[in-house]
């Protein structure tokens, strides 16, 4: 199981500003190992935003987002507003994480 | 009467697992699109997308002039449009498409993250609405590349 993501999810006036730091090494599959190898990709390729079970955000990614990714994104939400972040890797891992809107 | 209990059990894991899987496809509604983050050139992504993308004084691209570490570059885009995708590109990276968004309504049309660039290259924002997908772009100064090791 891969490290939890931090997500913190603000409201105001209506709108609620959701950001994600997630834990993941993002291998492009450019680069090589000590032996000249190519270390193969290994990268997070979808990711589901729901709020109170509705999906808000969906993403998906290449190798090219940076290591840890980073997503900032807003939606019109409330304060409490249950927020369940997901992603799935290209090797198939997933993580899950809860968060409230304050 | 204990057996009982064990197969009960037995099958409410079972039953738990399935859920967990149904879950988990869902989340995956939306496939992860192959042929888009394979294509290599703009003009391959441009084709898998559907359309070759028009410029768009209405797609905002935020993006450094210059970025020190090619390994974190910070890209937002946003757009007075109601788009319902959105994505970025980068011309000269091994793969052009860097990330691709789906924004449902209620959802505003903007995002920020952070990419990788391997060298100095234009950046593409894309966004779609109507069915039609528009752009902008701009110049990125790379002083250290982020693909290579």
């Amino acid at each position: 199981m891969a490290d939890p993501m931090r997500v913190r999810a603000t409201e105001s006036g209506g709108v609620v500003d959701v950001k994600i730091l997630m834990k993941h090494d993002m291998e492009s599959g450019q680069r090589k190992d000590a032996a000249g190898k190519v270390i193969p990709a290994w990268f997070i390729s979808t990711l589901n935003v729901k709020a109170q079970g509705n999906d808000v955000f969906n993403a998906q990614f290449g190798p090219a987002v940076s290591k840890d990714p980073f997503l900032n994104f807003k939606y019109k939400g409330a304060k409490g507003d249950k927020l369940i972040v997901s992603w799935i890797d290209s090797k198939g891992d997933k993580r899950t994480d809860e968060a409230t809107v304050g | 009467m204990n057996k009982q209990r064990r197969d009960v059990l037995k099958y409410s894991a079972v039953f738990g697992l399935m859920a967990a899987a149904g879950l988990i496809s869902e989340a995956q509604a939306q496939a992860w699109n192959k042929a888009a983050f394979e294509g290599k050139s703009l003009d391959d992504v441009f084709k898998v997308l559907g359309s070759a993308p028009e410029k768009s004084g209405a797609v905002t691209l935020n993006a450094p002039d210059i970025a020190e570490n090619g390994a974190v570059v910070p890209v937002g885009i946003s757009t007075t449009l109601k788009a319902d995708q959105l994505a970025i590109l980068v011309e000269k990276n091994p793969s052009a498409l860097a990330a691709m968004f789906f924004i449902p309504a209620g959802t505003e049309p903007f995002v920020t993250t952070r990419i990788k660039m391997g060298q100095t290259s234009n950046v593409y924002a894309l966004a779609k609405a109507d069915g039609k997908w528009l752009m902008s772009s701009k110049e990125v100064k790379v002083t250290l590349g982020g693909c290579g090791g």
